[in-house]
């Protein structure tokens, strides 16, 4: 049986690629190595909770009847209507520095009020940064230029510490890179963190992840779980046929890969040329659940997410040790516009981690690592913030390997390769990329990601390439 | 399709793409783009949506015919003669 399309990966992009393909009637299949669905932003359950893996806040919010935004495009193409995502803004989060702390929040003038006051001499500067945001089409998928983000805001911020709290939440939210950012990725996470603003689905990720899956499916596509891809089969630049790893082989006439980019091209045989070339991504986090005994705002937690940095720079770069502890996330899910609050107060806790460094641990030092890592990691913590060791019932880490072991993303690279392919093109023809490695990265952004893709490559597949450039999201 | 029954079926596409627009004050003439705030992204829609229902292809070229409601059941109503209503 041969299908139209086949997708590989079942997380956000690979799932809304396959509903605007079953939505106009391509034979789709997915297949998904995992037995969940998700990818990096999946659930688990421990002791009878079910946790989500990936999910702090959905970036981008906008509100029912906007259309032209990120999460209204999305919505529209999905055919989802607004009030069906569910989703439960941010009350205030943070940015706290040593001795500066800027608060935010889904109203931008928040924010610029908080610069205005911490920073009164950079406000100009500020203000100057956001018009250059505001008219940058980040968007454009055939602009290859590559800008450095420090040398725009340097342009218009000089204060040092006012540019690493502006860079601190964009780059744990998304960014690739270590050291600097793409400029049209700091324009994507600026417009999607401040411009735009965080919310939480009531029910969380099992709940999209499922809404999306049944649309796929009652849309007539066909999903496969627990079914790793094996190999590409290519025939010069042409596509063969997929390989499942239990040797069955699969036609499609074409493939849309969320799998990576560099990981993508493993798959390819014979192997690609190309595939030693392309950098793949190091950065990767840790990150811990607490449950606790009561909210965390009656233990002196009222923000909805904290970006912290402790130390008096802040560094985005793959640790030389298992993990940083100097800067973090710290997201309490309590601290959202829930219409009932949630049954246990919960805090989560991220720091940059090193890939490396945890994969080099022998087995039975992994635990105790975990363990002891945590500790470094809430010690560094209590500088800040209330100790809430003693409040805590349930606790749970997970490491670089998990997102490895979970999501074959090489490295846990959480954002993928530095190196993005915005077209989505590889050299196999009708083999597409989507989803991280593309360029659109989050739970919106991934999943804008598949929808491009599948437009693009797919559904408008007959049209030239140059009438299609730029207009995907014109 | 008579003109009338393809104009119902344009706004029935519409409708599917853009569900939270109020379509009953649509004005015939004016440019659907700047009326429901549609974008490249939903014109694929529509044109992906005329291929479903009624097999039709709409080739790139003759896209600009789409622009207006008046327009759209000029272009499609000859070419949807023979087609019964759907939905
Ligand atoms: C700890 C953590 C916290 C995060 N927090 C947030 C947040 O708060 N907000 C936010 O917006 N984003 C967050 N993200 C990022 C977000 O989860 C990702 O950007 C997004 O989920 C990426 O989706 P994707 O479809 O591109 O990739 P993936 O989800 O990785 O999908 C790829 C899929 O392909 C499958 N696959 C790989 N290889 C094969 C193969 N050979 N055969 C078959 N299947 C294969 C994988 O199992 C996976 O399911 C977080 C991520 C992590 C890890």
């Amino acid at each position: 049986m041969k299908y139209d399309a086949l997708i590989i990966g079942a997380g956000l992009s690979g799932l809304a690629a396959g509903i605007r393909l079953a939505m106009f009637d391509r034979k789709t299949l997915l297949v998904e190595k995992h037995v969940e669905i998700g990818g990096l932003n999946s659930f688990y359950t421990r002791k009878h909770r079910t946790f989500d893996v990936g999910l702090h806040a959905m970036t981008n919010f906008s509100p029912r009847g906007v259309r032209s935004s990120p999460l209204g495009k999305l919505l529209k193409q999905l055919r989802i209507p607004h009030e069906d995502f569910r989703l439960c803004e941010q009350g205030v989060s943070e940015i706290r520095f040593p001795g500066k702390s800027l608060s935010f929040s889904n109203e931008f003038g928040l924010l610029e009020q908080e610069v205005a006051e911490q920073f009164p001499q950079q406000i100009d500067g500020f203000r100057r940064l956001v018009e250059k945001i505001r008219a940058f089409d980040e968007l454009n998928l055939d602009d290859h230029a590559t800008i450095s983000s420090r040398e725009v805001v340097a342009s218009c911020v000089t204060d040092p510490v006012l540019m690493d709290m502006i860079f601190c939440p964009l780059m744990y939210y998304g960014n690739a890179s270590e050291g600097d950012m793409d400029f049209y990725q700091f324009v994507i996470m600026f417009k999607s963190i401040f411009l735009e603003g965080f919310a939480k689905p009531k029910g969380g990720m099992p709940y999209i992840l499922n809404m999306l899956k049944d649309k796929f499916v009652q849309l007539g596509g066909e999903i496969r779980m627990g079914a790793p891809v094996k190999a590409i089969h290519t025939a010069g630049e042409a596509l063969r046929a997929v390989e499942l790893e239990d040797g069955e082989e699969i036609e499609a006439g074409c493939v849309l890969s969320s799998a990576g980019y560099v990981e993508t091209m493993g798959l390819c045989q014979p192997p690609q040329a190309d595939a030693d070339r392309h950098a793949v991504g190091r950065m990767s986090f840790i990150e811990s659940i607490f449950v606790l005994d009561r909210e965390p705002r009656d233990l002196g937690f009222d923000k909805s997410i904290v970006f912290f940095c402790t130390a008096p720079r802040f560094a985005y770069r793959v640790p030389g040790e298992l993990i940083d502890v100097t800067s973090g996330v710290l997201c309490a899910p309590n601290n959202f516009q829930y219409p009932e609050p949630l049954p246990e107060g919960v805090l989560r806790l991220t720091n940059q981690a090193s890939f490396e460094h945890w994969d080099r641990l022998a087995r039975s030092d992994y635990r105790a690592a975990k363990k002891a890592e945590r500790e470094r990691a809430l010690n560094e913590l209590c500088k800040f913030f209330p100790d809430f060791r003693p409040n805590v019932v349930f606790l749970d880490t997970f490491t670089p390997k998990t997102i490895r072991k979970y999501t074959g993303h090489l490295n846990g690279a959480v954002y993928g390769s530095p190196h993005k392919v915005k077209d989505g093109v590889t050299p196999v023809r009708n083999l597409f990329i989507c989803g991280t490695d593309q360029g659109f990265l989050g739970i919106i952004g991934a999943t804008l990601s598949g929808i491009s893709m599948a437009n693009r490559h797919v559904l408008q597949a007959s049209r030239s390439p140059i009438q299609q450039a730029g207009d995907v999201h014109a | 399709m008579t003109s009338e029954e393809v104009r119902k079926s344009i706004l029935d596409i519409i409708a599917d793409i853009a569900p939270d627009e109020d379509l009953s004050g649509i004005q015939d003439e004016v440019k659907l783009r700047d009326q429901f705030d549609l974008d490249s992204m939903d014109f694929l829609d529509i044109v992906m949506e005329l291929r479903k229902r009624f097999n039709l292809e709409v080739p790139e070229a003759d896209y600009p015919q789409l622009v207006t409601m008046s327009s759209c059941v000029e272009y499609l109503t000859p070419r949807l003669k023979d087609h019964q209503p759907v939905g």
